[in-house]
């Protein structure tokens, strides 16, 4: 049950053993209209309109789209673009609570999964607004929907949780085991597949017992215990990890017949279908030690960062960094009025002195980023590559088939900026190619 | 002796006459004019034409497909020349220089945060543009330098770009290169430029940098019916086809962000030593 490559670092996972809390109602929130990978949705409430909670604010633009919901009754005070957490103002909908937290009255549960069809449960799923809370942010549905000439014939839960730091997937695998054991069951349905594995690293064995303890006794769900290493995580590695089939170069887990979900989706698909509720909620990880009392909290979808944080006893005086997401692959933070999106699965907290302040220095080529790479790239070559501006040599290294882990980063001797090389050189090569397909035709 | 003296000689004639032979056998035409309009031509091979280098141009300009006027580096006296070599009539140009539209240095304009990746201001943009609070301004990290053929641009002390006129040829590359889209061409001749690309409303922008220009409209009024600076999305633009010529009209400006640069009569700024 491992892979080759990858790394292991601290863990640091502070907050395992606290149970969520729910954190209280505010009294504004701001939902940005673009949550997930894909056509953000079109704005379908006025200013001053009254919603009430889970009412869609959004209608999906295309497939690969997904609604956004109003979190708590209230009224639409903006429209306008707000701080978002990927750096530049995006647009988004501001809601002040009237207090009420009153559901929208078209919510309603669709009773026992096992009585709908496939086709339906994708619909109340993507109508539900459900994306991958794993961090990706891929609308559930369209991974629910592989093309004919794909078939699958395995789900795989991703219940890794590798990251550093973060406990969101720990604490609701703990909380609703039950509830997620149900929400596999309906994926397994939408998806038609009679198998299904949960793949979870061995530092969660509590979390383990509980899902065993929970599982129904008419589906085929096995709870596997995988090595502690980073990236457990990655989709390509839990594969083989619990399969060993690989996924292609340039390929989705489909192309080996795997559609991987992570549990906490499995929970909201429980709740979307049992209860009719649309994602507005979720469990984030509070952590780091800037800030004074670490939580795994369940935050309204839209509350401003610098209220989580505030609701967690606020920050210590020299803190640094405040990143959405895990230390590995999260994104830095630079306005705390910034919102928690449905992918946020963390908000971490260093202090100054936990932050590197060197400037990456030149390659040494001591190898030791080839050894920790779980994609048998050579960053290092890569990284000057880029450096260089040598774009159009990075196909020979494929750099399409960098996942952005970090790991490379993390054992780099220089600390070199390597993941930020790579997404930059993602985006030249990408240029590159189309270039050449202009020049072709 | 005489032997290989006599069998290295015959080689020698022989390899001779076949290169004679082929040189004229194979000969490639080759338009005389291109060659002389070669030794006119700058040779920086910056691109800025659009072809490959000044070997490219030439043959295409022999070829009828450019203009000598395509060249944005070459000076009037010299495209006058290329206009006499290739017996066509060339206009009167008027030199242009880049600009960039941002004086917005470290110790006016506000940061969010501390960046300390990739030095490339294109690397910086894509992680929530760079850190500066003002998302339209100048990064400080030297890509249009880099690009630069003719050692047009400088990091002055601020860490923010600045284009010595003197030298800049116009080609247009730092254009290209700036993420920020911060540089324009403009007439070497004219005076008054605002040199800020903010177009948020006055007080985020003021809050961002203490020398953006904030949309005031006060240099717009002072032209009542003949309008030489217009404001767009609360950004003063140099109407630079009908460029204002008396300086007093900086004064109005609260912020600084309409200056006077002289273009043509600036070379490098003095570095402190």
């Amino acid at each position: 049950m491992k892979f080759k490559g990858g790394i292991h670092p601290d863990y640091h996972k502070l907050t395992a053993d606290h149970a969520t809390v729910v954190m209280p109602l505010l009294k504004r929130y701001v939902i940005p209209v673009s949550q997930h990978i894909g056509t953000p949705g079109e704005i379908i409430v006025e200013r001053g309109q009254e919603v009430g909670r889970g009412q869609p604010l959004t209608s999906p633009a295309g497939f690969v789209s997904v609604s956004v919901h109003a979190p708590t009754s209230g009224k639409v005070k903006k429209i306008a673009d707000f701080p978002h957490p990927l750096g530049k103002a995006q647009p988004a909908v501001e809601i002040t609570s009237d207090g009420e937290d009153a559901w929208f009255e078209d919510i309603a549960g669709h009773g026992d999964w096992r009585d709908l069809t496939p086709a339906r449960l994708k619909n109340i799923i993507r109508d539900a607004g459900l994306v991958g809370l794993g961090g990706a942010s891929f609308p559930t549905h369209v991974k629910l929907s592989p093309p004919k000439e794909k078939p699958v014939d395995l789900l795989i839960l991703n219940g890794a949780e590798c990251e550093p730091y973060l406990t969101s997937d720990h604490r609701v695998m703990l909380e609703h085991p039950a509830e997620v054991m149900e929400g596999i069951g309906l994926l397994m349905r939408a998806l038609g597949v009679r198998k299904a594995l949960v793949g979870i690293e061995n530092n969660k064995v509590d979390a383990g017992e509980a899902l065993k303890r929970a599982r129904p006794v008419d589906l085929d769900i096995k709870v596997h215990l995988l090595e502690t290493k980073y990236p457990q995580g990655s989709e390509k590695h839990l594969i083989y990890a619990l399969t060993k089939r690989q996924v292609p170069a340039g390929g989705l887990p489909m192309d080996s017949g795997v559609v991987v979900q992570n549990v906490g989706t499995a929970l909201s698909c429980h709740d979307a279908v049992k209860l009719g509720r649309p994602l507005t909620e979720r469990v984030v990880t509070v952590t780091g030690s800037a800030v004074r009392e670490p939580a795994n909290v369940m935050v309204r979808v839209g509350t401003p960062v610098a209220e989580v944080i505030d609701f967690c006893g606020g920050l210590t005086g020299d803190v640094g960094k405040v990143i959405f997401g895990g230390p590995m692959m999260g994104i830095v933070q630079s306005n705390l009025a910034a919102p928690v999106l449905k992918g946020t699965s963390g908000i971490l907290c260093l202090v100054e002195s936990e932050i590197s302040q060197f400037q990456g220095a030149p390659c040494i080529r001591c190898g030791n980023c080839v050894d920790a790479c779980p994609m048998f790239l050579v960053p290092s070559i890569m990284g000057l590559l880029v450096e260089r501006n040598r774009f159009a040599d990075l196909g020979e290294y494929h750099i399409t088939d960098c996942i952005e882990c970090g790991s490379c980063a993390y054992v780099c001797l220089s600390r070199r900026p390597l993941v930020q090389f790579f997404k930059r050189g993602k985006l030249e090569w990408h240029e590159h190619v189309k270039q050449l397909e202009g020049s072709v035709s | 002796m005489l032997t290989p003296t006599a069998v290295l000689a015959g080689i020698g004639l022989v390899s001779g006459l076949g290169l004679a032979v082929a040189a004229k056998v194979f000969a490639v035409e080759i338009d005389p004019r291109q060659e002389e309009i070669n030794d006119q031509l700058p040779g920086a091979n910056c691109g800025g034409c659009g072809y490959a280098g000044c070997a490219d141009f030439s043959a295409a300009l022999v070829e009828g497909k450019a203009d000598p006027g395509d060249c944005p580096v070459c000076d009037d006296a010299t495209l006058r020349l290329l206009g006499e070599i290739m017996g066509v009539e060339v206009g009167e140009s008027v030199r242009h220089v880049a600009l960039i539209m941002c004086q917005g240095g470290l110790s006016v304009a506000h940061r969010e945060g501390r960046y300390n990746g990739h030095a490339s201001c294109a690397s910086a943009d894509l992680i929530a543009g760079g850190g500066k609070l003002c998302s339209y301004g100048c990064l400080g990290l030297a890509d249009c330098q880099a690009v630069c053929a003719f050692g047009a641009i400088e990091m002055i002390e601020d860490c923010i770009a600045r284009v010595i006129p003197s030298r800049c040829t116009a080609c247009g590359k730092c254009v290209a290169a700036c993420p920020k889209h911060l540089i324009r061409l403009v007439p070497a001749n004219t005076q008054i430029h605002v040199l800020c690309s903010n177009t948020e409303k006055g007080a985020a922008a003021r809050k961002a940098c203490n020398v953006s220009c904030l949309g005031c409209k006060k240099c717009e009024k002072t032209f009542e019916d003949d309008p030489r600076i217009i404001i767009h999305d609360h950004l003063a633009k140099v109407d630079y086809l009908k460029p204002p010529t008396d300086q007093a009209v900086v004064e109005v400006c609260p912020t600084g962000a309409l200056t006077v640069r002289l273009l043509d009569r600036e070379d490098r700024a003095r570095q402190p030593s």
